[in-house]
């Protein structure tokens, strides 16, 4: 009846099934009590758990008899979780810039914490800025917590680390959210850890269970071929980095101005030192924060061919994006792959050429705006994730596109 | 020098299909392989080990099946491997997974180097290296496409969204490599005429000494709680290109529509 | 389960072998074989790759750095599986054995221990210098001169189309020493590249197997030392003679490879191709043909294992067989090429897809290592001496 970390009471369980129906993961099951040692019972049933329970605590609140009961997992030390309160939201600047990944964060997390009554601040961390902080206010904040320094113009994981971490210690947040990004896949991880709760990578939705305060991350697994819903039921705060473009912006008011509460940086002297930064890739492969790719596979046949989807892509003021096919093939350098072993992409039209839509490639894009595919083969999965499928020969459909394109 | 690998087996997604009629994922019959971005771990040690000298060392958190995988690094060229493998250790999330793995490097001699992948391509998370590195209380670079090592220094090129930067961490110190740092060895013959020979050492949750609460499902904070597939795509339009300026056409009309271009 | 292979009773390290070969060639000869056709790249890097693989010093005993066991079949799989993705680069790898093949066969313990660890490690590469404008099919004919002073033999002449020519940096090559005693006068020599006198002509533009190197090798006054001659003077042809014996079944293998790979993408295409609403494989006619080809592959290294098996044994003189093999195998892969391009049609001429090339690159195994007409010749005069007896 019981398994570590789940309790079912005998005296009080009914067997009325509730609890099983209510199990996402088929780990309650009702058995005749007199496969038990159990004390006499005017019912014939009783709730089970096997193996496959996760712990998650779907079925304790169903039950109408109180017979369901979580072992109590260890808790935040001395604290307790209705101590901490509040959304934050990680405002990454690179040169000085926000990112624009902060503004869709604070857009949801504006709303989340209005679920739950609650304030929405920004952690930022920097050296000098281009906009002043105050700024962020206009997209939700009430608070930025501001960590200033010159040691901070440019990106370092154990002054990012401690910082946050400390301020988490201190302000005691509910939930922190922070954009996907090669920095906040960096560092987040590692505070997640100084602080010792869960975490939730690349996100791409988020709910919040208003009355238990329990943030609903929702993330790909597998490629993108299933989804998951994610909690983080026991420890606080609970934390998720999220997927660029998949929330939606929403400015509040020009002009409203967040609290601008400086925090002084007592930084540890950090190991890893930047002998140099170096941009090389234009917006052409900036396939992360580009709103239009086109990308080619196996189809293509041949290097030279990509001269052709770079013409389209010039067309269109695209970026330029590749299949692993293309990339193993040497055709194009692996910095142009999508997929899930190349980069993760969202823009808001993603158009796959000689595509045939890999499980492996649909991984890195399928969560883009707009899909058109260009195949010979109608049965290639790629179709399967396209708005618009067109069956034919790349070769013909690309120039009359670029055609078409430069028609009016 | 000894630098310690961390290698994930996962399920090769190449294979993996969708099944119609359920919407949920075949896994008969997807074969296992060394999670992709962990060979070019593999790789970076190995090349270091030809160019100046190393013990590499490779481990791996999961079933006994993982065995196969550190086979297949020791055919590759590692000296040693070893599984952390318990019962103890099932539902660990990314949290009890760091711990795990910092306990058992923390019982093999001290490593000057410990490399991860950037990511597994199962869970794509990205979280266990850095978690890692905080346990052990080391410096981490992550993203890392390219290492050279030189007096107890090393020297990395850490990729961004739009470029890099040219790093400098004294040793030991953990770093997550990605794809682009270099194209990994196949096995040779001897390696692995050598490697099917090999018992892969196991170490168990008390080997490791690691505490019951930390690992497994109560070591672990996060918790799925649903599992659904995506809705499939609706309304999608298919054009017939064997005229490619008519499908042309009506692509890019149809883009113009929907206010995309 | 149907059975999809025969049980020729491969061991345990050539299962391995063709594993790793196969693999190998999914990974890094496939995404490349295009290119390397189109551009006449000379695989480099994959041979250099093949070397840290233990793999090119199959065909040599582990005395003598290889990791041969006791069976050409370690090295004839090896070569079968990358013949399927590419005889251009099959060819580049399997002409290191031939130029290994007169030391193996002939040489001295000193110079099986100086000249075969650095190939069995794929250090360096070899090559099997013949073939000149004169002397083709017809060994015999050989111009090249070597003529001995004092503790070297000075080299003059030239050869042509040699395999390797340019990249290898072992060569045994072939030239008179004494032109009055005819094939009887030809001796064979250890060329190492770098030597004096020793540089390489044009290299030609194929029709097929177009990745491989094919050069001419030009001797003026070139001094060899004479430590470098294999076996005594005048053993030449014989040594040649006997290093086909053992390297026409490695050109059979390429023909099994070729033809096999020829035959896969032949029937995927079939299956997938979709012509009156169904595959086109769905047409008795087509499955016909297939089977023809898979019969042909099948019988082709039934009779290749089957030679092997017999040199393991150590059969003496295999003359006969190893020319049955290469002369079928290779007529095979030719066919079966063909038949795969008629299978895709009007796709399979073009250079997009893989079997134009698989086509072009089998005419060449009809004609090196001595053309199927030689092939014949060998077969033809084993038989007249076998039943002369038996009269």
């Amino acid at each position: 009846m019981e398994a570590p970390g789940l309790q079912i009471d005998p005296a009080k369980c009914t067997g009325c099934s509730l609890c099983v129906k209510a199990c996402p993961f088929g780990a309650l099951t009702l058995e005749p009590r007199e496969k038990f040692d159990l004390p006499e019972s005017r019912f014939k049933r009783i709730a089970v758990v096997n193996e496959a329970c996760t712990l998650c605590g779907a079925c304790v609140p169903t039950c109408a008899f109180d017979a369901l009961a979580l072992d109590e997992i260890e808790r935040l030390g001395d604290e307790r979780i209705e101590d901490y309160r509040g959304v934050w939201v990680f405002a990454e600047q690179r040169d000085g810039q926000i990112q624009d990944v902060v503004y869709e964060l604070l857009s949801r997390g504006r709303q989340l914490a209005d679920e739950r009554q609650t304030e929405l601040a920004a952690v930022l961390i920097s050296g000098d800025l281009t906009e002043p902080p105050a700024a962020l206010g206009a997209w939700g904040a009430d608070r930025v917590y501001w960590a200033r320094d010159p040691r901070l113009a440019e990106y370092n994981t154990d002054y990012y680390t401690q910082i946050m971490s400390d301020l988490i210690r201190a302000h005691k947040p509910e939930v922190v959210l922070a954009g996907a990004t090669s920095i906040g896949r960096a560092f987040i991880p590692r505070v997640a850890v100084r602080v010792r709760t869960g975490l939730t990578a690349d996100c791409t939705s988020l709910d919040m269970d208003v009355e238990q305060g329990l943030l609903l991350q929702t993330r790909p697994a597998f490629g993108g071929n299933i989804m998951a819903t994610i909690i983080c039921p026991h420890h606080r705060p609970q934390m998720a980095t999220v997927r660029h473009k998949v929330l939606a912006k929403r400015q509040l008011e020009t002009g409203l101005e967040a609290e601008v509460v400086p925090v002084a940086a007592d930084l540890q002297p950090s190991l890893t030192k930047i002998l140099e930064v170096v941009h090389e890739l234009g917006n052409q492969v900036n396939l992360a924060e580009a709103d239009i790719i086109v990308s080619g596979g196996r189809g293509l046949g041949a290097p030279a061919h990509f001269d052709l989807l770079r013409e389209l892509a010039r067309e269109l003021g695209a970026a330029v994006g590749a299949s692993r096919a293309a990339v193993d093939a040497g055709w194009i350098p692996a910095y142009h792959q999508v997929g899930q072993t190349g980069k993760t992409v969202c823009p808001k039209l993603y158009v796959a050429c000689g595509i045939s839509g890999a499980i492996q490639h649909l991984a890195g894009m399928s969560s883009s705006g707009m899909i058109v595919a260009i195949n010979k083969d109608a049965n290639a999965p790629i179709f399967d994730v396209a708005d618009i499928g067109i069956v034919g020969d790349v070769f013909e459909v690309v120039p009359q596109l670029i055609r078409a394109l430069r028609e009016r | 020098m000894h630098i310690i690998v961390c290698l994930k087996q996962v399920p090769d997604t190449n294979d993996v299909r969708i099944d119609p009629e359920t919407n949920t994922l075949i896994r008969e019959g997807v074969a296992s392989i060394m999670n992709p971005f962990d060979e070019n771990a593999l790789e970076a040690a190995l090349a270091i080990k030809d160019a100046q000298g190393a013990t590499v060392t490779a481990i791996s958190m999961g079933p006994p099946q993982a065995g196969d995988m550190l086979r297949e690094a020791i055919a590759r060229g590692a000296d040693n491997v070893y599984l952390v493998s318990d019962r103890a250790f099932a539902g660990s999330d990314t949290l009890a997974t760091s711990y795990a793995l910092a306990k058992a490097i923390r019982t093999l001699p001290a490593a000057d180097l410990v490399l991860f992948g950037k990511q597994a391509i199962d869970g794509d998370t990205a979280q266990v290296g850095p978690g890692v590195a905080e346990l052990l209380g080391l410096p981490i670079i992550t993203y890392v496409r390219k290492v050279t090592v030189q007096d107890q220094q090393l020297e990395v090129e850490r990729a961004f969204e739009d470029g890099f930067e040219r790093m400098s961490v004294p040793l030991p110190a953990v770093l997550t490599v990605l794809k682009e740092t270099n194209v990994p060895r196949m096995a040779s013959l001897r390696g692995r005429m050598k490697a099917k020979k090999v018992e892969v050492p196991v170490l168990k949750a008390a080997d490791i000494e690691a505490e019951s609460h930390h690992v497994g499902l109560t070591g672990s904070p996060t918790q799925v709680i649903r599992i659904f597939t995506p809705p499939k795509k609706q309304g999608g339009v298919t054009l017939d290109g064997s005229h490619g300026q008519e499908a042309a056409q009506q692509a890019v009309a149809l883009l113009r529509e929907r206010k995309v271009i | 389960m149907a059975v999809t292979e025969i049980d020729y009773g491969l061991n345990e390290m050539q299962l391995e072998i063709r594993e790793m070969v196969r693999n190998f060639a999914q990974e890094r000869v496939l995404p490349v074989r295009a290119e390397l056709d189109e551009k006449e790249e000379f695989p480099t890097e994959i041979l250099r790759e093949l070397g840290r693989m233990d793999l090119m010093g199959l065909y040599i005993p582990e005395a003598y750095g290889g990791s041969m066991t006791d069976s050409m079949l370690d090295f004839i799989v090896a070569i079968e599986e990358l013949s399927k993705v590419c005889c251009g680069v099959s060819v580049s790898y399997a002409a290191n054995a031939l130029g290994a093949d007169p030391i193996l066969l002939g040489g001295s313990e000193e110079q099986k221990k100086k000249f075969l660890p650095p190939l069995a490690s794929g250090e360096k590469w070899g090559a099997f210098a013949l073939t000149e404008p004169n002397a083709g099919s017809d060994a015999g004919g050989i111009q090249t001169t070597a003529v001995k002073r004092g503790d070297h033999y000075v080299l003059n002449g030239t050869k042509q189309w040699i395999t390797n020519g340019g990249e290898a940096d072992i060569y045994t090559v072939l030239a008179v020493t004494d032109r009055k005693r005819g094939a009887r006068g030809i001796s064979c020599f250890i060329v190492e590249k770098g030597t004096p006198g020793f540089s390489f002509g044009k290299k030609e533009n194929k029709l097929g197997i177009r990745a491989s190197a094919t050069r001419e090798l030009i001797f003026e006054d070139c001094a060899v030392p004479a430590e470098n001659l294999l076996g005594r003077e005048g053993m030449g042809f014989l040594l040649a003679m006997k290093t086909f014996d053992v390297s026409r079944p490695g050109i059979a293998a390429q023909g099994v490879g070729l033809a096999q790979g020829a035959l896969d993408a032949a029937v995927i295409y079939a299956k997938q191709r979709i012509q009156f609403g169904r595959p086109v494989i769905a047409n008795q006619g087509l499955q016909w043909m297939l089977a023809d080809m898979a019969t042909k592959v099948e019988t082709a290294r039934a009779l290749l294992y089957g030679v092997c098996r017999t040199l393991d044994a150590g059969a003496k003189d295999m003359s006969k067989f190893s020319a049955m093999c290469k002369l079928y195998a290779t007529d095979v892969a030719m066919q079966v090429t063909t038949d795969a391009v008629q299978v895709f049609g009007g796709y399979g001429f073009m250079r997009e897809y893989p079997v134009e090339k698989m086509m072009r690159d089998a005419k060449i195994l009809q004609i090196y290592e001595g053309t199927n007409q030689i092939q014949r010749e060998v077969i033809g005069l084993s038989l007249v001496k076998e039943y002369a007896s038996r009269m």
